[in-house]
C-alpha cells in the first residue's frame, strides 16, 4: 500500500479512500424524486397560470357559478384529504415495521383515492352531458385540463399503489420497498397539496 | 392567382387500421424520394454489415442496454453527430434555395417543402444536436470529474437516452412518412393549430418533442442528484470543477424549464386533438399565451445549451494555459446569476407584440444585465490566459475562436435587447445571424473543443491534429463568411424564412453566405475524416498515461479509457484542481487493497420502453387509435414489469479490479520509461 | 428598397463600413430609412453598438494580444501558474460592463418610451413638433392570407397590397390579421409590430421623403408568406389627394361580402383599389364578425365580463365559431363536428339575455346554483316558453349578436 494514501499521522493528507463504505443503494432516490415532483409542480403551475389567464373567457357560455357544485367538491376534497391521512398512517405502520398494517392502510388510501376519482368523473360526465365540454370555451378548456391533469396523476398514483401493495406482499418491507412507499407518499401528499390549490383557486374563488 | 394552399397528404378518409396513414403519405417529391431511397439502401447496408460481423449481440449487451454513464455519453454524442448531418443538410438546402430564388425564379423548393426544411433545421439543431451533445458531454465527464462511479440513477440514464433517440427517430420518420411541421421551430399558433396545419407535420413535431422532453427532464434530474449526492469526499461545492458547476446550473435549468415545454405542447396537443380553446382565435383562446409560455421555456433553453460549454472553455483555458482558472469564485457566481436571470428575460423574444413601453424596457434591461456576468466570464478566461503558457492544441484553438466569435454574437444580442432596435431588426436575418453567432460560436465551437479535449479520455487515443486543424480553418472563417452577410442583409431589412426574393441587389449576399456554408461543409467533412483517420492511426496516436494534456481535474486521474468502475479507489479531494493537487503532492495510486466494487446491472428496459413510446408517438401522429391505446397499455405494463425486477446490481470482484489496475500500472510504467 | 443613399446622417463608423467595396452598393435601409421613427430606431442601433464597442474592442484586442503573447513558444513572457485572483481586476471586470449596461439601460428606458409604437408622434422630423392641426392619417392594416388590406376610414377607400401615404403627415396604423400571426413592417418607415387575429395593435409613424418603398410581413405565416409584400408610396400631399381621387373613381366597393371573398387564401395578389368601404368593416374584422351571423368579440367579452351567458349559452356555438377547425376563408367554417344546435334561436338568446340583465348577487350560488336540482328543469332556457321573443335586431342593440344573420 502506498504510503501517501495511509493516514500516517495527522500531517499527511489522504488522497484515496482505501477503506470505503459503499453508498447504500438508492440513497439519493428521495432527493431525485423530490426534484421530479418539483418539475411536475411546474406543469401544474403552467396549468394554473392558464386557468388564471383564460378562466374568465366563458365565450358567452356558462361560468363557474353555473356549473360547479361546492357540496360535491367539498366531499371530493374530503376524500383526498382522508386518503392523505391514511397514507400517513401507512407510513407510521411502516416505521413500526408492520407489513399487514402498511398494506391495509395503503388499500384504504386507494379506496379513498378511487372515491375521489369517481366523484370527479361524475362531475366531468355531468358537465359534458349538459354540454359544458372542454371545447365550449377557453375557461372550460383550462378547467378540464387543470382538474383532469390532477385526476390523471391520481389515477397513476392508484396504479402505483396497487402495484406497491402487490410488491409488498411479495418482498415485504425490504429497503427497496420502503423507499418506494416513501416516494409514493411524497407523490400522494403532493397531489393533495395541488388539489388544495385547485379547490381554493378554481372552485372556491370561482363560486364566491 | 389563387394557389392550392397546402398540399394535403392526408386527403383520404382515415381508416380504422391505419388511421390517416395511406400510400399517399409516402413522398412524391423527387428530392425527398431519392433521399429516402439512399437512406433505405444505406440503412440496409448498415444492418447487413452489423449482421455480417455478428455485432448485434455485442451492441445489445455492451451498448444498447448499458447503464454505464460513459457509454451512454458516447451514444448521445453519436446521436448528436448523426442528427447534425441531417440538420446541416437542411441548412445547405436553404442556402441553395435562397441564392437561387431571385428574379422571378422560384428556386428548386416549393413552399410546402421549404417551410418544412427551416422548421426541421431549427428543431433538429436545438433538440437533437445541441441537446444530445451537451447531455452526452455532461454524462461522460461529470461523474468522472466528481470522482463518482456512475450517475445516481443509471437505469434512468439509459432510459433518458433512448427517449431522446425515440424523438429523433420520429423526427426522421416524418421526412419519409408524411411530413414535418411547416410552422417555424416554435410552432406558434394559430398557424400550428388544426385549422391552419391540418396535416400530420405539427403532430410529428409535438410527439417528437414530448418524447424527447421526457428523456431530457429525467436526465436533468439524474445529473442534479448525481452532482449533489455523489461527489468524492472533500469536494465541497466550491471545490467542484467549473464544468461540473455549469452542468449543475444547466440541469437545474432543464428541470425548471422543460416541464413548461411539456405543458405548453400538451395544451397545443389538446387544441389539435380534442378541440380545446387554449390558443385558438375564437372561443376565448389566446395565442399570445402560447408565445409567452414557449419562451418561458425557450429562453432558459438557450442557457441550458451554452452554460456547459462555458464550463468546457474554463477547463480548456486553464489546462492549456497551464494555470489555475482566474476568478473561480466569480465564475461560479456569474454562472448562478445567469441561471437565475435567464428566467426573467423571455419577453425580449417578442417586444413587437405590443406589451407596452414599460414592460418592454424592463425585459430589455434584464436581458442586458445578463451580459454582465457573461462578460465577467469572458474576462476570467482572458486573465487565465494572461501570464500563462498557452499550448495551441485543438481544444485551445477552438476556445480562442469562441472568445472572438462569441463576443460579437453577445454584442448583437445586447443590441437586440434594446426594444426600439428590436423593432427594426426583429425576425430579420440580423437576428438569424445573431443567434447562429452565439450558438455556433458558443455551443458548437465548445462542443468541438470538448470533443478534441476529452476524446483521448474516452477512447485512449488522441484525435489527429492535422485534420482537426483543417476542420478548424474551414469552420471558423466559413462561419464568418456564412453569417456576416446575414447581418448585412438584416440591416437591409430582409426578413427570415423567405423563400423567394424580388430585390436583385440582395443576391450577392446570399451567394457569399452560400460560399460560407460550403466552407462549413468542408469543415464538417474534415472533421469526419479526422475521426476516421484517428481511428485508423489509433496505435500511433495512443495515449497511455490517462493524462494527455497535463490536466487538472479528476477525470485525468484515471486511465484512458476509464475502467467500468471509473476509480478503483474513490479519491479524496483537498483542492479545487484535484488532480493537479495530487500530481503536485506526488500521490501514487495504491497498488493493492482492492475491494469488490458495487455496480448497476445492464437492462433492456430502457430500449423497450422507448421503443414502445416511439410506436405510441407514431400511432398518435397518424390517429391510429387502437395502436396508440395498445402501446399506452404496453408502456404502463412494461414500466410496472420493470419495477418487479429487484436485482439491479452486481459486484465487480476485487481480483478483477486488481487485474485491471495492474495492467494500467504496467502501462503507466511503460509510458513513464 | 431601390432608393439610393441620399442622406448620410450615419455616424462615421458605419459610414466607413459602408465604404467597403461590397457594402458600398448595399442599401442599409434600417440605418438610413425615410421615416423619422425608423431613423431614430436606426440611430439607436448605432448608438448602442458604439456604446458596446467601448468594451468589445478592448476585449477582442486583449484576446488577440494575450493569445499571441502568452503562447507556449514565447518563453520570455512571464509565467505565473498559481496566480488566480486579483480583487482590483475582479472589481473592474464586473464594474466596467455594469457601467456600460447602466448607460445602455438608460438609453433603452428612454428610447423605448419615446419610440413606443402606441405613442402618438411628438414630432414628424427633428425639431418639428406635431401640432394640433397635424391630425394623423388613420390607416387600418389587415394581414390576410397572403396579402395586405389597407383601409382609409377618412377617405373611405381601401387598397390591397399597396400603401400610399402623404409625406410629412403623422400616420396612425391600426393593425390586425384575419387568420394567423403576421408582422407589419415597412423598414423605411418605422419598426414592426405584430398583426394578430382578434386583436388590434397600433403603430405611429411618418414618412419624411417621397418615394417608393417596400413593406412586408415579418413573421412567417404559412405557404404564401414570401410573397406577402406590398408597395409603399410616400406621396406629396397633392399627389396623395390625386391618388385618393383615382382610387375613388375605380368603382369597386369593399363590403363584408367582397371582404369574405378577398380573405380566401391567395398569393401574389395584384394591387387593387376600392372606392368605397363599409364603415365598420375593420372593427368587424378585429372582432371576428365580418361573416354574417357571427357574434362580435367585444360583445362576447362584454357578456363574459358579466359572468357569461349561463347554461343557456352552452349551445350558442355556431355564431362564435371563427376558424377553430378549418382554415379561415377556405370553406364553411362551421364544422360538422360541432354542436351547432339552436345557436341562432332568438328565443333562446332572449332568455339568456334576460338572465344576464336580471343577474344579481345571489348567495345561493354558493351551493352551486347552476347545477340542476332534483326535479328542476335540465335546460332552463330551452324548455321554458319564449316570453320576450325578441327579434335578432333587437338583440344586437343589446350588444350581443349580429344584426345580419
Amino acid at each position: 500500500m502506498s504510503s501517501t494514501t495511509l493516514p500516517a499521522g495527522n500531517d499527511k493528507p489522504v488522497y484515496y479512500e482505501i477503506d470505503e463504505h459503499p453508498h447504500p443503494e438508492g440513497h439519493s432516490t428521495l432527493l431525485g424524486f423530490w426534484i421530479y415532483l418539483m418539475s411536475d409542480c411546474l406543469i401544474f403551475a403552467i396549468l394554473f397560470a392558464c386557468y388564471a389567464v383564460l378562466g374568465g373567457n366563458f365565450a358567452a357560455g356558462p361560468g363557474p357559478k353555473d356549473l360547479f357544485d361546492l357540496n360535491l367538491i367539498a366531499l371530493n376534497t374530503a376524500m383526498l384529504l382522508f386518503s392523505s391521512l391514511t397514507y400517513g398512517l401507512a407510513m407510521i405502520a411502516m416505521q413500526n415495521r408492520n407489513l399487514r398494517h402498511v398494506q391495509m392502510w395503503l388499500a384504504v388510501t386507494g379506496l379513498f383515492g378511487a372515491a375521489f376519482l369517481a366523484i370527479e368523473l361524475y362531475e366531468f360526465s355531468h358537465l359534458i352531458h349538459i354540454g359544458a365540454t372542454p371545447q365550449r370555451s377557453a375557461f372550460l378548456s383550462a378547467f378540464f385540463t387543470l382538474v383532469g391533469t390532477h385526476g390523471l396523476h391520481v389515477t397513476f398514483g392508484l396504479v402505483w399503489l396497487v402495484t406497491l401493495i402487490v410488491q409488498l406482499g411479495r418482498h415485504g418491507l425490504n429497503p427497496a420497498n420502503q423507499r418506494r412507499v416513501a416516494c409514493l407518499s411524497l407523490f400522494w401528499h403532493f397531489l393533495d397539496v395541488i388539489w388544495i390549490g385547485v379547490f381554493t383557486f378554481v372552485y372556491l374563488m370561482g363560486m364566491l | 392567382m389563387s394557389t392550392d394552399a397546402v398540399p394535403s397528404t392526408s386527403a383520404a378518409e382515415p381508416t380504422f387500421l391505419f388511421g390517416k396513414l395511406g400510400w399517399n403519405s409516402l413522398p412524391h417529391d423527387p428530392i425527398v424520394l431519392s433521399t429516402m431511397v439512399v437512406v433505405i439502401i444505406g440503412g440496409i447496408g448498415l444492418l447487413a454489415l452489423v449482421t455480417r460481423y455478428k455485432l448485434w449481440g455485442y451492441l445489445w449487451k455492451e451498448w444498447f442496454t448499458t447503464v454505464d454513464h460513459k457509454k451512454i455519453g458516447i451514444m448521445y454524442m453519436i446521436l448528436g453527430l448523426v442528427m447534425f448531418l441531417r440538420g446541416f443538410a437542411d441548412a445547405i438546402m436553404m442556402r441553395l434555395q435562397q441564392v437561387m430564388a431571385f428574379g422571378g425564379s422560384e428556386g428548386y423548393l416549393n413552399s410546402h417543402h421549404y417551410d418544412q426544411i427551416f422548421t426541421a433545421h431549427g428543431v433538429i439543431m436545438i433538440f437533437f444536436v445541441a441537446m444530445p451533445f451537451i447531455t452526452g458531454l455532461m454524462n461522460y465527464v461529470v461523474p468522472l470529474q466528481i470522482g463518482a462511479r456512475d450517475v445516481s440513477f443509471p437505469f434512468l440514464n439509459n432510459f433518458s437516452f433512448w427517449m431522446t433517440t425515440s424523438g429523433a427517430v420520429l423526427t426522421m420518420a416524418s421526412l419519409f412518412v408524411g411530413e414535418f411541421a411547416a410552422t417555424g421551430w416554435l410552432a406558434y399558433p394559430p398557424l400550428s393549430g388544426i385549422a391552419y396545419s391540418p396535416s400530420v407535420g405539427v403532430d410529428y413535431y409535438i410527439w417528437a418533442l414530448q418524447i424527447a422532453g421526457v428523456g431530457t427532464t429525467l436526465s436533468g434530474i439524474n445529473l442534479i442528484v448525481t452532482i449533489l449526492k455523489m461527489r468524492a469526499p472533500g469536494m465541497g461545492l466550491m471545490k467542484m470543477p467549473v464544468f461540473t458547476w455549469t452542468s449543475l446550473c444547466a440541469n437545474i435549468l432543464i428541470v425548471a424549464s422543460f416541464p413548461v415545454l411539456t405543458a405548453v405542447l400538451a395544451l397545443l396537443t389538446l387544441d389539435r386533438y380534442v378541440g380545446t380553446n387554449f390558443f385558438t382565435n375564437d372561443f376565448g383562446g389566446s395565442s399570445m399565451m402560447y408565445v409567452n409560455l414557449i419562451w418561458i421555456w425557450g429562453h432558459p433553453e438557450v442557457y441550458i445549451l451554452i452554460l456547459p460549454l462555458f464550463g468546457v472553455f474554463s477547463e480548456v483555458t486553464s489546462t492549456f494555459s497551464g494555470k489555475k482558472l482566474f476568478g473561480y469564485t466569480s465564475m461560479v457566481y456569474a454562472t448562478v446569476v445567469i441561471t437565475i436571470l435567464s428566467y426573467v428575460v423571455w419577453l425580449h423574444h417578442f417586444f413587437t407584440m405590443g406589451s407596452g413601453a414599460s414592460v418592454n424596457s424592463f425585459f430589455g434591461i434584464t436581458t442586458m444585465v445578463i451580459s454582465i456576468p457573461t462578460g465577467a466570464k469572458l474576462f476570467n478566461w482572458l486573465f487565465t490566459m494572461y501570464r500563462g503558457r498557452i499550448r495551441y492544441e485543438l481544444p485551445m484553438m477552438w476556445t480562442v475562436a469562441f472568445m472572438l466569435t462569441f463576443t460579437i454574437g453577445g454584442m448583437t444580442g445586447v443590441l437586440l435587447a434594446v426594444p426600439p432596435a428590436d423593432f427594426v431588426l426583429h425576425n430579420s436575418l440580423f437576428l438569424i445571424a445573431h443567434f447562429h453567432n452565439v450558438i455556433i460560436g458558443g455551443v458548437l465551437f465548445g462542443i468541438f473543443a470538448a470533443i478534441n479535449y476529452w476524446w483521448p479520455k474516452a477512447f485512449g487515443f488522441k484525435l489527429d491534429p492535422f485534420w482537426g486543424k483543417v476542420s478548424f480553418w474551414c469552420w471558423v472563417p466559413g462561419f464568418w463568411v456564412a453569417f456576416m452577410p446575414l447581418y448585412v442583409l438584416g440591416l437591409m431589412g430582409v426578413t427570415r424564412r423567405m423563400r423567394v426574393f424580388d430585390d436583385p441587389s440582395l443576391q450577392i449576399w446570399f451567394a457569399i453566405a452560400a460560399v460560407g456554408a460550403l466552407m462549413i461543409a468542408a469543415g464538417i467533412a474534415a472533421m469526419l475524416i479526422q475521426f476516421a483517420v484517428s481511428i485508423w492511426k489509433r496505435e500511433a496516436l495512443a495515449e497511455t498515461t490517462g493524462d494527455p494534456w497535463n490536466g487538472r481535474t479528476l477525470e485525468w486521474a484515471t486511465s484512458s479509457p476509464p475502467p467500468d468502475y471509473n476509480f478503483a479507489f474513490t479519491p479524496r479531494i483537498h483542492a479545487l484542481d484535484a488532480w493537479y493537487d495530487m500530481k503536485a503532492a506526488g500521490v501514487e495510486h495504491p497498488a493493492e487493497g482492492y475491494k469488490d466494487i458495487h455496480m448497476p446491472s445492464n437492462t433492456g428496459a430502457g430500449v423497450i420502453l422507448a421503443g414502445i413510446s416511439t410506436v405510441a408517438g407514431f400511432a398518435l401522429v397518424w390517429h391510429i387509435w387502437w395502436l396508440a391505446g395498445l402501446s399506452m397499455v404496453g408502456l404502463i405494463g412494461a414500466a410496472i414489469a420493470h419495477t418487479f425486477n429487484y436485482k439491479r446490481d452486481f459486484h465487480i470482484p476485487a481480483s478483477q479490479v486488481a487485474a485491471t489496475e495492474a495492467a494500467r500500472l504496467r502501462q503507466l510504467q511503460a509510458a513513464g520509461a | 428598397m431601390s432608393r439610393s443613399m441620399t442622406r448620410l446622417r450615419l455616424p462615421p463608423a458605419i459610414a466607413a463600413a459602408c465604404l467597403l467595396p461590397l457594402l458600398g452598393g448595399c442599401n442599409m435601409v434600417v440605418l438610413d430609412p425615410a421615416g423619422d421613427v425608423a431613423q431614430q430606431q436606426g440611430d439607436l442601433v448605432v448608438i448602442s453598438t458604439l456604446l458596446m464597442l467601448i468594451i468589445i474592442v478592448p476585449v477582442m484586442a486583449l484576446t488577440g494580444y494575450f493569445a499571441w503573447k502568452y503562447r507556449a513558444a514565447n518563453e520570455t513572457a512571464t509565467y505565473k501558474p498559481d496566480w488566480d485572483h486579483s480583487t482590483q481586476l475582479e472589481l473592474a471586470i464586473w464594474a466596467i460592463p455594469l457601467l456600460i449596461i447602466i448607460c445602455l439601460g438608460a438609453v433603452t428606458w428612454v428610447g423605448t418610451h419615446l419610440l413606443d409604437p402606441y405613442r402618438p408622434l411628438a414630432r414628424t422630423a427633428p425639431g418639428q413638433a406635431v401640432t394640433e392641426k397635424d391630425k394623423p392619417l388613420e390607416v387600418q392594416a389587415v394581414a390576410l392570407n397572403w396579402k395586405w388590406l389597407f383601409i382609409y376610414p377618412e377617405q373611405g377607400i381601401a387598397t390591397v397590397n399597396e400603401l400610399a401615404v402623404p409625406e410629412g403627415r403623422p400616420l396612425k396604423f391600426r393593425i390586425s390579421s384575419s387568420s394567423v400571426m403576421n408582422s407589419f413592417y415597412v423598414p423605411a418607415m418605422a419598426g414592426q409590430i405584430y398583426a394578430m387575429p382578434g386583436m388590434e395593435t397600433k403603430l405611429h409613424a411618418v414618412f419624411n421623403e417621397t418615394g417608393r418603398f417596400t413593406g412586408f410581413s415579418a413573421n412567417y405565416s404559412g405557404a404564401g408568406f414570401s410573397n406577402m409584400r406590398f408597395g409603399v408610396r410616400s406621396l406629396s400631399p397633392q399627389d396623395f389627394a390625386q391618388w385618393t381621387a383615382r382610387a375613388r373613381s375605380q368603382g369597386q366597393t369593399l363590403n363584408r361580402a367582397t371582404y369574405l371573398k378577398l380573405e380566401r387564401p391567395s398569393e401574389k395578389e395584384p394591387v387593387r383599389h376600392y372606392a368605397r368601404v363599409e364603415p365598420d368593416l375593420f372593427d368587424r374584422i378585429v372582432n371576428l364578425c365580418a361573416e354574417p351571423g357571427k357574434m362580435c368579440m367585444h360583445d362576447m367579452m362584454a357578456i363574459d365580463a358579466r359572468g357569461g351567458m349561463g347554461l343557456a349559452g352552452l349551445h350558442n356555438v355556431r355564431q362564435l365559431s371563427y376558424d377553430k377547425h378549418a382554415a379561415r376563408g377556405t370553406g364553411d367554417t362551421a364544422s360538422d363536428r360541432y354542436i351547432a344546435e339552436n345557436c341562432t334561436n332568438p328565443e333562446l338568446l332572449g332568455e339568456s339575455l334576460k338572465r344576464i340583465e336580471d343577474r344579481v348577487i345571489d348567495l345561493s350560488s354558493l351551493t352551486g346554483a347552476g347545477l340542476p336540482r332534483p326535479g328542476g328543469p335540465r335546460f332552463v332556457a330551452r324548455k321554458t316558453s319564449p316570453q320576450p321573443s325578441r327579434k335578432p335586431s333587437e338583440l344586437s342593440q343589446a350588444g350581443t349578436t349580429d344584426p345580419v344573420s
